[in-house]
């Protein structure tokens, strides 16, 4: 029932074209801001991954599929895009290499009408384990035929090949700037397509068949049709997100189909919200921060990843668009005075759990990983000497009091909050527009 | 012309034979009431007609077209619509949207993903349409899932009857509503299923005698009686069989 009641408040029912134009600007701004190359490099993935993340979601979130394999679209789209661009290269293909992604776009649905065919008769469990296939099968297949795929190495590129974009000799998508603006060029294009998509026949008769496939049987609709269509659209969007993976790394391997990609892109929607169009989008930064940014900072990064996600799913399962539209609404009440004490509680305990965890995990990777080089590490600046028990029980310690005194501000907080939330579903019950 | 035509119709169940050689020819335009006690396969009998189950033999015609063994959304766009007994109904989308999706395919909309929804004035103008002679008006942006009982059985019937199908199976449209809401919901199908023909299961005798034409009694999967509601009322096997006992517990 907590999922059912956060679809009634949308407040992005307002200018929806101040909300695309804003969108639009922001994408077109953030370079003056982030200007650094790191910055760019993790910008442009993060748009790449919104346009994965949201195609994925049309299966997720909007038509109730669970997919395990949704990287063979956006994979195979890649080495098609990568193909293309080795023979604008060589000259035998004449297209702009701003319009790759289309071509890959093309791909990923041309092999979801053929894969979508398959896993689209079932729904269900029986759905999720047929796209795992599919793409334990691709990947086999990626392996086996060196010709196309590249084998282990993959297959390169080299996306200055082709004719300057508009004739400006100065734009050849050599510079990191061009292809973070051809990404967001293409981001923005796709996030407006999607959500335009959602707005059709087929977009609602697919929420229809997600929530009751049944009922939609006996309201005309072939439910298989209804999951295939979706599914081949999908694809087509993932297969835009591959060709422009191909055009920011120039590389593509089989790891791009692989099922690593595959449960990447299933955390990013889960972690942003499944339930709502924009969640993919906010899942989508946040993974690629974890996997860009964290990365660069520690080598535990996945596993940071993953007590994020398992915390989400424990306390916030409709991700973080649930949690963010929760506390608009508690705002637009002018109730959220009452959570602010709560939240201050909760969210010191948290940061020192979370504080534990880091110097735990961090001191046991310096053990297990880093053993070359000698018993100290260095954990925000200050040296710590994994060989004796004192950093081991600070951290333990902290962790403990931390978790303790979450536990006891969370149980306060969760009652402050069902209070809020209750009096807030009477007060809609009792006025019904 | 019948609206409904069933010929020798049989289902099992492994080695369970539910329905046991039913003929039933329903005319247009007639509202039709089929009764029986617990277990007698009333249920059964609407999900094959309905496709949801396959029959193990027999025929059965729409309209004079036969539908045996089709596939529920093929029967429903022939001209054949039905509600549950458990309610059925998309419950993460409003009210509104909920009728919305019944009177897409109807209106040829289909699977289109190049229109946009909410410029689609006729599906709109149906919908809205459906929401106030079902009653749920002020409830057009509610969930469905949030509704009351007897608002999603409202609600379910709106559905039903969304696509214009000719032919409506309700199955217990009154189950488990209060006296006050029965005599609603009675008033309602009244009104819907105007110029339609309607066959229904329910258990309530009050609702059968006030909204049915004519009676089929079934028990243990055949037919045992049909007829006016004053002919089953007078038939002594029907009597024995089911009234009898029914009437007491009413």
């Amino acid at each position: 029932m907590a999922e059912l009641r956060v679809i009634t408040f949308r407040p992005l029912n307002f200018g929806r074209w101040v909300i695309w134009g804003f969108t639009a600007l922001l994408f077109a701004l953030l370079p003056a801001f982030f200007s650094k190359g790191f910055a760019l490099t993790l910008m442009s993935q993060m748009g790449i991954m919104i346009v994965f993340a949201l195609s994925y979601n049309m299966l997720l979130g909007q038509s109730g599929m669970l997919s395990f394999g949704h990287a063979v679209y956006s994979g195979l789209g890649a080495f098609f895009a990568m193909h293309a661009m080795n023979r604008i290269a060589a000259g035998s293909l004449d297209w702009p290499i701003s319009l790759l992604p289309l071509i890959a776009g093309l791909a990923g649905g041309f092999f979801g009408v053929i894969f979508g065919y398959l896993t689209t008769r079932k729904a269900g469990t029986p759905f999720a384990m047929i796209t795992l296939g599919i793409g334990e099968m691709v990947f086999a297949a990626s392996l086996m035929f060196p010709g196309f795929f590249g084998g282990e190495g993959g297959i390169t590129g080299n996306r200055t090949a082709g004719p300057p974009l508009f004739g400006i000799s100065s734009l050849t998508f050599g510079p990191q700037l061009q292809v973070y603006y051809l990404i967001a060029v293409w981001c923005v294009a796709c996030m407006v397509a999607m959500f335009a998509l959602t707005h059709t026949p087929l977009g609602r008769i697919a929420n229809a068949v997600r929530d009751n496939p049944e009922r939609a049987e006996f309201i005309g609709y072939n439910t298989q049709r209804v999951r295939w269509l979706m599914l081949i659209l999908s694809s087509f969007f993932a297969g835009i997100a591959g060709g422009l993976t191909a055009i920011n790394f120039e590389i593509v391997s089989a790891e791009n189909v692989s099922a690593v990609r595959s449960g990447g892109v299933l955390l990013a929607a889960f972690i942003g919200g499944a339930s709502f169009f924009f969640g993919p989008i906010l899942g989508a930064i946040v993974f690629v921060f974890f996997s860009v940014a964290l990365s660069e900072y520690t080598k535990a990064w996945q596993l940071y990843l993953g007590v994020f996600f398992v915390t989400l799913v424990m306390f916030a399962p409709g991700g973080l668009a649930s949690l963010l539209l929760m506390n608009l609404r508690v705002m637009k009440f002018g109730k959220f005075k009452r959570l602010r004490d709560p939240y201050v509680g909760v969210l010191l305990t948290a940061l020192t759990a979370a504080l534990g965890t880091v110097m735990l995990i961090e001191l046991t990777y310096h053990v297990t990983l880093d053993t070359g080089q000698g018993p100290v590490t260095r954990l925000f600046g200050i040296p710590m000497d994994t060989g004796a028990p004192g950093p081991w029980v600070l951290a333990a310690f902290v962790l403990l009091c931390g978790a303790l005194a979450f536990e006891y501000y969370r149980r306060h907080f969760a009652e402050c909050w069902s209070e809020i939330q209750i009096e807030i579903e009477d007060w809609i019950r009792d006025n019904p527009t | 012309m019948n609206a409904l035509e069933l010929t020798g119709v049989c289902k099992s169940f492994g080695r369970t034979e539910v329905i046991r050689g039913i003929d039933l020819a329903i005319p247009s335009g007639e509202r039709h009431a089929i009764i029986g006690p617990n277990g007698a396969g009333k249920s059964t009998l609407f999900n094959l007609i309905s496709g949801r189950f396959d029959v193990s033999s027999g025929t059965i015609r729409l309209n004079g077209q036969p539908i045996t063994n089709r596939k529920p959304f093929e029967i429903n766009r022939l001209g054949l619509a039905r509600s549950f007994q458990i309610t059925n109904i998309f419950h993460r989308l409003s009210v509104f949207e909920n009728l919305r999706c019944a009177v897409l395919w109807s209106l040829g909309h289909r699977y289109a993903f190049w229109k946009n929804l909410n410029k689609l004035k006729d599906a709109e103008d149906r919908a809205e349409e459906l929401l106030h002679r079902v009653g749920l008006r002020r409830r057009r942006d509610t969930l469905a899932g949030l509704l009351t009982y007897a608002e999603q059985r409202a609600l379910e019937i709106g559905i039903t009857i969304a696509g214009g199908a000719s032919v409506i199976l309700l199955d217990e449209p009154t189950a488990g509503m209060s006296r006050a809401e029965s005599r609603r919901a009675v008033d309602m199908i009244r009104d819907v299923t105007q110029g339609r023909t309607l066959v229904m299961v329910e258990h309530d005798m009050g609702v059968v005698f006030g909204l049915a034409d004519r009676i089929s009694v079934v028990v243990y999967g055949q037919l045992i009686a049909s007829g006016t509601p004053a002919e089953i009322r007078a038939n002594a096997a029907v009597k024995e069989a089911y009234l009898g006992q029914h009437a007491e517990a009413t």
